[in-house]
């Protein structure tokens, strides 16, 4: 079975570590932070000028001066920091954010990523992800492995405008947990009851498989 | 004398001088932190030919939204606009010019467009399409693109607080590009919440100091809300 979202996120959630700050990305990526082990502390890190961000406001909390970057409402946790738009890229391009997790539409077998902008049909903009995947080595791209009429988003080279080139070097998919090396994608995990050949059927990049390729915990 | 009052009393002062082809910084993010009075004032102004410099571009009807309609913008600089149905079809006919760039090169920009530096090299956007005409160089194994600064002729800034001198004070994350964009204008509007006496504010807790304010108003704010998300108790 391919993952939910919810599980795409649960299992990048055993990525983090105790004392990680965090930049999570819209869509799924923001679901990881429902999946925070209890056991471990991360501050989460919103480019919009907050570190430890909170979950979202009670209705009467609702505060118009408190948003996330994908600009809803949102709250502040005990030793959370506000300060301007050059401070938080400082933090993220001068590499101070441990994890990085964002969407993606393509990626390719040299880590290159497209996520911002399909020619003749999206002109929204990139906002901050050509300086967060320019900005720390550790990033993980969250995606589907297949656009829904079956096309594989997952290589030889990116067909649509870059955000960044060789930069990504882990992605989760519905289907699978890869990394990115040398040139190709090496399957690490597969999805619950997913088999290796349908992840081979749905990768048009390098793949790599090396011997048994165990099934993802998620827990 | 007014010595170091910044305090106009009406938004004709506020913007006095703004005219038609200039630069505009415009503060906020989304619709957090916007000059809501100072963009309606340019609205009704009527200036045209601007090249606005801010991070998103309103929604339909709203903050920039305003000079959309109105057809003022000539040029927009921006990392994120995709909010705004008459911002696409204004783009997509070619009626205004959009440079996209992304949201830290872009607080960079202006960050290093206030303090005097002309340029600066970033790893941000190299091998992508932002990097296409600019000059790269690389860094101890790094490649890295060299981006220009920006300044303004007007900064129209948001505040949460100020005293009369034009000490400000951001609250949360209404902050994000104001700070920058004060340092960068030629001419720094700023409107707030509240203005106080000179010695009100912890002079430890300003935010922007006076000397980048020329001008100070105080405004009244609707503060809409753009993604209104809560959680059930």
């Amino acid at each position: 079975m391919a993952l939910s979202r919810e599980q795409i996120a649960q299992r990048v959630a055993s990525e983090l570590r105790d004392g990680y700050y965090v930049n999570l990305g819209i869509g799924i990526p923001t679901l990881v932070a429902n999946c925070i082990p209890a056991d471990i502390e991360v501050m989460l890190q919103s480019e919009n000028g907050l570190l430890g961000m909170g979950p979202f406001p009670l209705d009467e909390e609702v505060d118009a001066d408190l948003i996330n970057a994908g600009k809803q409402t949102v709250t502040a946790i005990t030793g959370a920091a506000y300060f301007s738009s050059a401070e938080s890229f400082a933090m993220i391009r001068g590499a101070h954010v441990d994890l990085t997790v964002l969407g993606a539409f393509e990626i390719d077998q040299n880590g290159s990523i497209a996520s911002w902008m399909i020619p003749g049909k999206l002109v929204k903009g990139m906002g901050g992800a050509m300086d967060l995947v320019a900005g720390t080595d550790n990033i993980v791209v969250t995606m589907t492995h297949a656009s829904k009429s079956g096309q594989s988003k997952l290589l030889e080279s990116c067909t649509l405008p870059l955000t960044g080139v060789n930069c990504i070097r882990k992605v989760v998919t519905d289907l699978a947990y890869l990394e990115i090396h040398d040139g190709a994608f090496h399957l690490i995990e597969r999805a619950p009851g997913v088999s290796v050949e349908e992840i081979r059927e749905k990768t048009t990049g390098r793949l790599i498989v090396d011997g048994d390729v165990p099934e993802m915990r998620l827990d | 004398m007014a010595g170091f009052n910044k305090v106009v009393a009406s938004y004709d002062e506020a913007l006095a001088g703004l005219s038609d082809g200039m630069t505009v910084m415009v503060g906020g993010f989304g619709l957090c932190g916007i000059p809501e009075g100072l963009i309606q004032k340019v609205k009704d102004m009527g200036v045209r030919e601007l090249t606005c410099i801010s991070n998103n571009a309103g929604v339909d009807g709203f903050a920039l939204g305003k000079w959309l309609e109105g057809r003022q913008i000539k040029t927009m600089i921006g990392s994120y606009v995709g909010e705004n149905a008459l911002f696409e079809k204004l783009f997509l006919s070619g009626e205004m010019e959009v440079i996209l760039t992304p949201q830290g090169t872009l607080a960079e920009k202006i960050r290093a467009g206030g303090a005097g530096i002309p340029a600066f090299y970033t790893a941000t956007g190299y091998g992508t399409d932002v990097a296409k005409g600019k000059d790269t160089r690389e860094f101890h194994g790094r490649n890295y693109v060299l981006e220009e600064s920006l300044t303004a002729d007007y900064a129209l800034v948001k505040a949460w607080k100020a005293d009369t001198m034009g000490n400000l004070v951001y609250r949360m994350t209404a902050q994000n590009f104001n700070p920058m964009m004060a340092t960068a204008g030629r001419i720094t509007v700023a409107e707030v919440e509240e203005i106080v006496e000179p010695g009100e504010l912890d002079p430890e807790h300003i935010h922007t100091p006076g000397i980048f304010v020329q001008r100070l108003i105080k405004g009244t704010f609707e503060k809409r809300i753009e993604q209104r998300t809560i959680r059930s108790a």
